[in-house]
């Protein structure tokens, strides 16, 4: 039997309330939302959290909405919402290639788009999604709030900028128009980790690049943003030529690990090859000419 | 702590350990050894239960966590000695042999017809793909789902 080491178990009733318990706990204290990666970690005893802070309750952390030409994301929101979003769907259809391959529908009914950027795991999806769509993500504390970006927020493998006596409240990401995005995965079976995923999202003016964001899961020890094939791309025409330079690009920036997943060289290969599928289709939607 | 949770509408409390899961804390519960306690890691679904109509694997919730909401397991699908369509359908189209993964899979499909009463057979098998069978493989499941969605079909519309 796989049982967590023992712990103090509190249930928060509102987000201040969560913030003040988190801060009168400090290090030792841990969030809990759906629980889907924290609970196994603790059942290994990789994590031992003296106090488990459940936030489940907080409803008002649960939404996805457009406000100030953004899309805000409560922390709480759990992965069947995220694949079910039409206004996400419309705007970023990124998070609903990855929702779809992400776990499967009964894991999907529990886990959250907090808890998924917080386990800050080189494995999961959504680290990849919210960086290719330039995410950022709201951190709030007893003395208010701040607004990372996500190259801020990840600082390590299952490391994150949310501080002690801090929660991760929302994700925001900015609407721009003339862009659309895709996520791309290789997994074993359903529901595994990916052996690598490439999330990519362009955004298109007057026939060239304006802007675009490329990130991959499961090749490295953190999610890798590929800012030097992002630098490559920005300003020229959106060409399959320069969507395969940007897939070299991506085999030669990330560092994956060989497992029972896959040697090196096949991962490098992987990454680039779902880089300029992603990239693809992203334009393809961009230029409406695909879902 | 003490832990307090609707299961099949009756409500179950207990003294238990805040780590305590609920697949423990349901199966330590006289007569409802039914919910199966598989992979211990959220892979196998069979210990998929309802959480609030919700399916959901109960190696990876904390009884604590369910306090507050109404669990179902397979032993509310039988009412009276009539089976659920969906019990009948896995009766109907043989989808069990060993048994381990059943009462995770009906609970998904019991689930799944709970909100989509007409599921596509790519639906079914999206549905069940957080359940493993390693016995049979998912033909026959998928049929037995299917076979409970036109019996339940059938009755609604003779009402």
């Amino acid at each position: 039997m796989k049982t967590p080491a023992p712990f103090e178990y509190e249930r928060a009733t509102s987000v201040d309330g969560a913030i003040a318990t988190l801060q009168r706990l400090g290090p030792d204290a841990r969030v809990i939302a759906g629980g889907h990666s924290l609970l196994p970690m603790m059942k290994l005893r990789l994590a031992q959290p003296k106090h488990l802070v459940d936030i489940n309750d907080l409803n008002e952390l649960s939404y996805i909405r457009a406000q100030n030409g953004e899309i805000w994301i409560g922390a709480l929101t759990r992965h069947v919402d995220l694949l079910r979003s039409e206004l996400l769907a419309e705007h970023f259809p990124v998070f609903r290639d990855a929702e779809e391959v992400i776990a499967d529908p009964v894991v999907r009914n529990r886990g959250t788009i907090g808890g998924s950027l917080c386990q800050a795991d080189a494995a999961e999806d959504l680290s990849a999604v919210c960086s290719a769509v330039k995410a950022k993500v709201v951190i709030r504390g007893a003395d208010g709030e701040r607004v990372v970006s996500m190259n801020d927020f990840h600082v390590g493998p299952y490391m994150t900028a949310v501080g002690d006596g801090e929660l991760l409240t929302e994700v925001r990401i900015p609407v721009r128009s003339g862009g659309s995005s895709a996520h791309e995965k290789v997994e074993r079976r359903a529901g595994d980790w990916a052996i690598a995923a490439a999330s990519a999202a362009v955004w298109i003016e007057d026939g060239a690049i304006a802007d675009v964001g490329i990130a991959l899961s499961s090749v490295g020890l953190t999610t890798i943003h590929l800012t030097r094939a992002e630098e490559q791309l920005r300003g020229k025409g959106p060409t399959a030529e320069l969507f395969a330079e940007a897939g070299e690009i991506a085999s030669e920036d990330c560092s994956p690990m060989p497992d029972g997943r896959g040697p090196v060289d096949y991962k490098r290969h992987l990454a680039g090859v779902l880089t300029t599928r992603a990239l693809s289709r992203a334009r393809k939607r961009a230029l409406n000419q695909e879902a | 702590m003490n832990v307090s949770i609707s299961i099949n509408g009756e409500q179950v409390s207990r003294e238990v350990e805040p780590r305590q899961l609920l697949v423990h804390f349901i199966r330590e519960t006289p007569e409802l050894t039914g919910t199966h306690w598989g992979c211990d890691t959220s892979n196998c679904g069979a210990c998929v239960v309802l959480m609030d109509g919700e399916a959901v694997k109960s190696c990876t919730v904390l009884a604590a966590m369910a306090v507050g909401h109404e669990i179902r397991t397979v032993e509310s699908l039988e009412v009276d000695g009539q089976l659920d369509p969906v019990q009948q359908g896995f009766h109907e189209h043989h989808a069990l042999q060993c048994g381990f993964c059943t009462p995770g899979m009906q609970m998904t499909a019991r689930a799944l017809l709970d909100e989509n009463p007409n599921p596509t057979e790519a639906e079914i098998r999206i549905a069940i793909s957080g359940g493993i069978c390693r016995c049979t493989g998912y033909k026959n499941i998928v049929a037995a789902i299917r076979w409970a969605a036109d019996h339940e079909t059938t009755a609604t519309q003779g009402v």
